[in-house]
């Protein structure tokens, strides 16, 4: 028996090794498609980023298949904003014959998949990973969000330009690199413009689960604002903790903020008053963002947020460099990556989250950050 | 003022992993496994609790008790499906079922009530008391907390020490041979012991996410895993020593971020533990029991 079974165990791993010999079909011979991926925490406690990342990409791809002219495929997959299987992800997507990378949605997990893109020259735009080591992987890779450093700089000028507070406090996650870039560069600008940083707490992944001290602390030092460069879960806590002892101070958040609003059974009345720096303003008139808005809510029941935004962006830079670029769905990931990135250096795109997006040689983009404020449970743009 | 603040904040937290460690401690004393998906039931208990008031509109104390019988059936079934049938297994092989237990429970939570984070409705109503001009704020959730704490552990003390099953409970933990043969149904007395627990962990998970708001899928790993600390620091097998080291832990973790650093905490948390593990193996409270050859 145990022969048997042990021949039967042989003749599986003999079979497995032919498994990746199959015939390559379907990439490159009858391809009429250029073939996006992008990966993004789908499950888990991050998964409404990922989700509206994988949205946006959906609903703008649809829109250009739609007018005809060059055809995309998207994919989904998920990463669970982790670093390894992000790795994974990424292999999934080369072996189902992806051409261009349009992800990962978080820092951790863009960085992992970043070196891979470099090494295989697969051009990759991440829609909200804005950690700065995503882009220094290599020149194929490159951002439409701010990095964490803009937002932390952004973040302490908008708040020194407006005399927002006097003496302020910072709540944010030591564990996380994301938040932990917007904190260094926030208390560096702070430093230089004379900021009044009076309580710098922090948490990680693992003690999480109780906020409470580090909102004492802050009331304790008197904070009159407090800078959250955390993401929405946490931020929940912070806020109903604050409004349970009644310590009212004003709350300043990044782009992590946004989907609070979204946190299913989250009183919508705690975040009132909360400001929040965002390049995507779902409340705004302008045409474009109305359309976006309209048709995102329709397809997928909930209105649309930042990382949404940010993907439709990506998805139209794609798809206009690739028209710029004469690209043709039979080309190899290696041929368009070296188009791509000539095309985007010298684009200059308006999207949804803002006019005359340029990007630099090391990656980055240069477009206006803007203030929201959340006043009766929806954004409102301020100056 | 804030340290009586901090006081306060971690009192509350550690008698919500009191509560936690309990569980623990009691399935540790009796079934000698360390029952790993313990913080998951937790989880699930606010999970069930969040379903029936926020989606049946019942009232939050209905909530409570149909989340205390939902995670005894499931306690209870995991048990019997998973352990019991392992039952005179190496240690090793159950602590793996059981950390299998407790993934497949908070992947299972997260099909059924998805990925999201929730935000938990205290079911605590009544407004907080504030002292000293509202430099101190109690608020109602630590109160009903550390009320529950204190009345649980009284009221397990007095069950092994008094009735009939309690007593068999004992006499399990000490010799389960021995008790076996002097006609205690082993099984049974381990299936009402993990009814128990479930039920504590159903209390523990309310009023964890009372107190915290966030609920997700993996809401109740890492205050189990914290919990468990606090049962080996107490002693692990020891009712008052899971109270105790509860308490110790909650406020030896909110005075490091009072007064050290947010940064540092539990390192500094650990540390403590791992001197005071260092002078006294077993814990606290725990009995040094000698093997006799």
């Amino acid at each position: 028996m145990k022969k048997v079974f042990a021949f039967v165990m042989a003749a599986c791993m003999a079979a497995t090794m032919f498994v990746g010999c199959a015939p390559k079909k379907g990439g490159e011979e009858e391809a009429r498609v250029i073939k996006v991926g992008t990966s993004g925490p789908l499950t888990g406690g991050n998964a409404m980023y990922g989700n509206a990342v994988a949205n946006g990409l959906k609903l703008a791809f649809e829109e250009i298949n739609a007018k005809g002219g060059l055809q995309f495929e998207v994919n989904a997959q998920d990463d669970e904003g982790d670093t390894e299987k992000a790795v994974n992800a990424y292999t999934t997507l080369r072996d189902w014959g992806m051409q261009i990378m349009a992800g990962p949605t978080t820092s951790a997990a863009a960085a992992a998949t970043a070196a891979e893109c470099a090494s295989d020259r697969v051009f990759m735009m991440t829609p909200s990973a804005s950690d700065v080591s995503v882009i220094a992987a290599g020149d194929n890779i490159f951002q439409i969000c701010f990095t964490d450093p803009n937002q932390g700089i952004g973040s302490a000028d908008y708040i020194s330009q407006h005399n927002l507070g006097t003496a302020i406090g910072v709540i944010y996650d030591s564990s996380n690199p994301y938040s932990t870039g917007i904190y260094e560069k926030f208390q560096e600008r702070a430093g230089e413009i004379g900021l009044n940083v009076v309580a710098v707490e922090a948490f990680t992944e693992d003690n999480k689960a109780d906020l409470t001290t580090q909102v004492t602390k802050c009331q304790a030092a008197g904070c009159d604002l407090i800078f959250l460069p955390i993401y929405a879960a946490e931020a929940t806590q912070v806020l109903t903790y604050a409004d349970k002892i009644g310590y009212t101070p004003k709350f300043f958040g990044c782009d992590g903020l946004d989907g609070i609003l979204a946190v299913e059974g989250f009183d919508p009345a705690l975040a009132e008053g909360v400001m929040l720096l965002t390049p995507f303003d779902a409340t705004a008139t302008d045409e474009k963002t109305q359309n976006f808005v309209k048709n995102y809510t329709e397809k997928f029941g909930i209105a649309p947020n930042q990382f949404a935004a940010d993907a439709y962006d990506v998805a139209y830079v794609i798809a206009a460099a690739c028209e710029a670029g004469k690209v043709t769905p039979d080309m190899t990931a290696e041929q368009i990556c070296d188009i791509l990135v000539e095309q985007v250096l010298s684009m200059s795109f308006d999207g949804l989250t803002g006019e005359g997006m340029q990007w630099s040689e090391d990656g980055a983009v240069s477009k206006e950050p803007k203030a929201v404020k959340i006043e009766n449970g929806v954004y409102v743009g301020i100056e | 003022m804030e340290f009586l603040q901090y006081t306060i904040n971690g009192i509350s937290i550690g008698a919500v992993y009191a509560i936690i460690a309990l569980g623990y401690t009691m399935v540790y004393g009796i079934a000698k496994m360390l029952n790993f998906a313990h913080g998951d039931i937790i989880m699930v208990g606010a999970y069930i609790s969040f379903s029936v008031t926020s989606y049946l509109h019942m009232s939050p104390y209905l909530s409570v008790l149909i989340a205390m019988v939902g995670c005894v059936v499931l306690g209870v079934l995991i048990e019997a499906l998973a352990y019991r049938p392992l039952r005179g297994a190496p240690s090793l092989a159950v602590l793996i079922t059981a950390i299998g237990a407790s993934y497949f429970l908070q992947n299972a939570a997260q099909l059924i009530w998805g990925s999201d984070p929730k935000n938990f409705t205290s079911i605590v109503t009544f407004s907080p008391i504030k002292l000293f001009d509202g430099q101190v704020t109690i608020t109602g959730e630590v109160l009903v907390t550390v009320v529950t704490c204190i009345v649980i552990m009284i009221g397990l003390v007095l069950f092994t020490e008094k009735t009939k099953i309690g007593k068999s409970m004992r006499a399990v933990s000490e010799d389960r041979d021995a008790a076996q043969l002097m006609g205690i149904h082993v099984n049974r007395t381990i299936s009402v012991t993990f009814a128990i627990g479930s039920a504590l962990a159903a209390i523990a998970g309310i009023l964890l996410c009372s107190t915290v708001p966030t609920l997700q899928p993996t809401t109740g790993s890492m205050p189990g895993i914290r919990a468990f600390t606090a049962a080996v620091f107490g002693g692990i097998g020891s009712i008052p020593g899971a109270m105790l080291g509860g308490l110790v832990l909650g406020l030896v973790e909110t005075f490091t971020k009072g007064y050290i650093s947010t940064q540092f905490s539990d390192a500094v948390v650990f540390l403590v533990l791992i001197v005071v593990l260092l002078v006294k193996p077993a814990g606290l409270l725990g009995k040094n029991i000698q093997e006799k050859v």
